[in-house]
């Protein structure tokens, strides 16, 4: 097979030679030259359509980012966990927040009882973003923060930690997941309706595009979609419908779209069925590129490249036989490496039982280390480009996309299409298919529905600190006695006006931040000029 | 001839995990109950009376956010301030085996942890409201 290039320039080494003594080129391409066909479909690497990846030289020239989702209890035990990963060889963080934290309670509203700190960690004013990130240089390690409906003031509590140590906000690096639109589809971690949300989201790619410039001011993500029980075309098709809209609504704003395009950023599921989900990346790599070139005629090839990242398939795993677990998401990490990630979270075996135990994370990071270090796959880019199988596999996810987009766009865009409820019910539709094949013994699922049997696990579970709750709102009532009240209510009232108008809510969300509002005053106020979505529930 | 069963399937506190509840809220009508979804972010208090008022036989809860050891028994009382003392409280989600006989000896009939089959909990429903009716 004709090589593209044998080494190259930017390449983590000088040559990449196999176990067995064999060198291996950069990119293997078609023997009898590039035709238009391969040219238009396919591209070599970093080389639009980016259907074989986004860089020439891929893994050789840096793997992907080792990044674990990670986060529970109090600040303290989170920052604890953070740096025990990079302690164990992690390259990103990843911070998941609790219940209260994603909808925008404090943890001492009745609401929050019960819940705080038991998913992820609770936070609720800067004192507590300041304990989390307490020891880790924020001009060196990138941060990806799971947040939605309160991803702007997550955000600017962010910024203010940073400049705090000393790091000023253009040299930050990382991710807010500012993903509205599939929280109404699936994860529904939702607070406002729809539109104002938008504006917000529309805010922090101006604030970004202005400020930040190294941060990805979102994540379209696909993989909540996926686990709610979407299809592999439904996340494909629902995720960059999602993507389409928000550079509508860039576009609609003002915004030049080579201005805020280059900072989109994605996120998919990698599920079990190992080609369809390869196949499932690389026609995600076309479309994005199709779209933005074609449709929204950006010009800067960085607004063309679809970047993402993946996490493996938490609805896969199974609490039944969980040592399975780890060979499950061994597959589906191979998966996302072979389908060009530029970032990765691998699931922890014990996730079907609980948050997963240290002991379990660490051996989920070293699957991504075997993978990325000894099993030679990172060493050439694409190494399956032009597998007939899998080429048809992605021109069928395109097509099955470009359908859905139809769908959509009849329906008059994909806001009027959530609040017709139709996303919602094609999810609950494949979810419930799902599940009777599973049943069924359609599908198999080893150890459930098959090969069953054998002692109960024996799995040291994480369990998070019962008393928690009480520290956290202890913390939080003592930073409302010391902070200065007066400078509260006045950066409040900055907010309260911002929403009202049109100016960039980031700033004033700042001000606030830094005056130690609480995340329940801000979104109070927030909640009280946008409104609150309720969903009709459908099933 | 037998009266139908009527089933809620609630989803209590700030958890958005709906997947499973939607799941089983369908195999329970496709097995010909009358089911009622209460839909998500329900507080104890919101579910129970909803319960009483839909005079349901059967209240399937379903929570994967780790709160459950504090909203199920809430939900158990709120029922019974209410004089819903007969409806059957079932559990289902993420919950660690440890925590089950807590949830049982608050009135819990059963608990379904994930990989439950739907036909088993659909049987099991039937039977227990059937018994009862």
């Amino acid at each position: 097979m004709a090589l593209v290039e044998p080494t190259g320039a930017g390449e983590r080494r000088s040559d990449f030679i196999t176990v067995s003594g064999r060198p291996l080129g950069r990119c293997y391409g078609p023997v009898i030259g590039r035709d238009q066909e391969y040219v238009r479909e396919l591209g070599d690497p970093g080389e639009y359509p980016y259907t074989r990846g986004i860089h020439p030289t891929m893994y050789r020239g840096r793997l992907w980012t080792m990044r674990q989702f990670a986060g529970f209890g109090t600040a303290e035990d989170s920052n604890a966990r953070y740096r025990f990963l990079l302690g164990e060889g992690q390259t990103g963080l990843s911070v998941a927040f609790d219940f209260p934290t994603l909808l925008g309670y404090d943890s001492d509203h009745p609401r929050s009882e019960g819940e705080v700190g038991k998913l992820g960690v609770a936070v609720d004013t800067l004192a507590d973003m300041e304990i989390l990130f307490e020891g880790i240089p924020l001009d060196r390690v990138s941060t990806s923060m799971t947040i939605n409906a309160p991803a702007a003031i997550l955000w600017a509590m962010y910024i203010a930690v940073a400049e705090k140590q000393g790091v000023s906000r253009d040299r930050i690096t990382g991710t807010i997941q500012n993903d509205i639109l599939k929280e109404y589809m699936a994860q529904k971690t939702f607070v406002f309706p729809p539109r104002p949300s938008l504006r917000l989201v529309v805010d922090t790619f101006a604030f970004g595009a202005e400020e930040v410039p190294r941060w990805n001011t979102i994540s379209i993500s696909g993989y909540h979609i996926r686990e709610a029980g979407a299809t592999a075309a439904q996340e494909l098709a629902f995720t960059l419908a999602n993507g389409r809209e928000y550079v509508l609504a860039g576009i609609a704003r003002g915004l030049d779209v080579d201005e805020f395009a280059p900072r989109l950023s994605f996120f998919f599921n990698s599920h079990v069925d190992f080609l369809e989900e390869i196949a499932k990346f690389r026609a995600a790599r076309r479309i994005w590129a199709r779209e933005m070139r074609e449709r929204f005629g950006a010009t800067n090839p960085r607004s063309w490249m679809l970047r993402f990242h993946t996490q493996t398939a938490g609805c896969s795993l199974t609490a039944q036989q969980p040592e399975n677990n780890i060979v499950r998401t061994t597959l589906q990490a191979l998966a996302a490496v072979l389908g060009g990630t530029q970032s990765l979270h691998t699931n922890s075996m014990d996730e079907a039982l609980a948050l997963p135990s240290e002991d379990a994370v660490r051996l989920a990071l070293r699957t991504q280390q075997v993978i990325a270090l000894e099993s030679g796959v990172a060493n050439t880019v694409d190494p399956l480009g032009g597998s007939y199988c899998l080429e048809t596999l992605t021109r069928q996810l395109e097509q099955e996309a470009q359908d859905y987009f139809d769908r959509v766009d009849r329906l008059g865009g994909v806001v009027p299409a959530i609040e017709l409820g139709f996303f919602q019910r094609e999810i609950a539709d494949a979810a419930y298919r799902y599940q009777r094949r599973v049943e069924a013994e359609e599908l198999a699922v080893v150890g459930v529905n098959c090969h069953a049997g054998g002692p109960p696990p024996a799995v040291n579970l994480l369990r998070v600190n019962p008393a928690t709750e009480h520290r956290q709102v202890d913390r939080l009532q003592a930073v409302r006695r010391h902070r200065d009240d007066r400078a509260v209510e006045r950066a409040l009232r900055g907010v309260r006006a911002a929403a009202r108008g049109s100016d960039n809510l980031m700033y004033p969300l700042l001000e606030a931040v830094r005056a130690y509002a609480t995340l329940g005053e801000m979104m109070g106020v927030l909640r009280e000029e946008f409104g609150e979505y309720r969903e009709e529930a459908i099933f | 001839m037998d009266r139908i069963i009527r089933v809620m399937v609630a989803k209590p506190g700030l958890d958005s995990h709906d997947r499973g509840a939607k799941v089983v809220a369908r195999a329970y009508r496709d097995a010909g109950m009358e089911v009622v979804y209460t839909g998500l972010h329900q507080t104890p208090e919101q579910i129970a009376e909803a319960a009483v008022q839909e005079d349901v036989d059967v209240l399937a809860v379903s929570i994967l956010s780790g709160a459950h050891a504090v909203l199920v028994p809430r939900i158990i009382s709120r029922l019974r301030e209410r004089g819903g003392d007969d409806i059957l409280v079932l559990a289902g989600g993420v919950i660690p085996e440890a925590d089950v006989p807590a949830l049982l000896e608050a009135g819990v009939t059963r608990v379904f942890g994930p990989g439950s089959r739907l036909d088993l909990i659909v049987d099991f429903t039937r039977e227990l409201a059937g018994s009862r009716i």
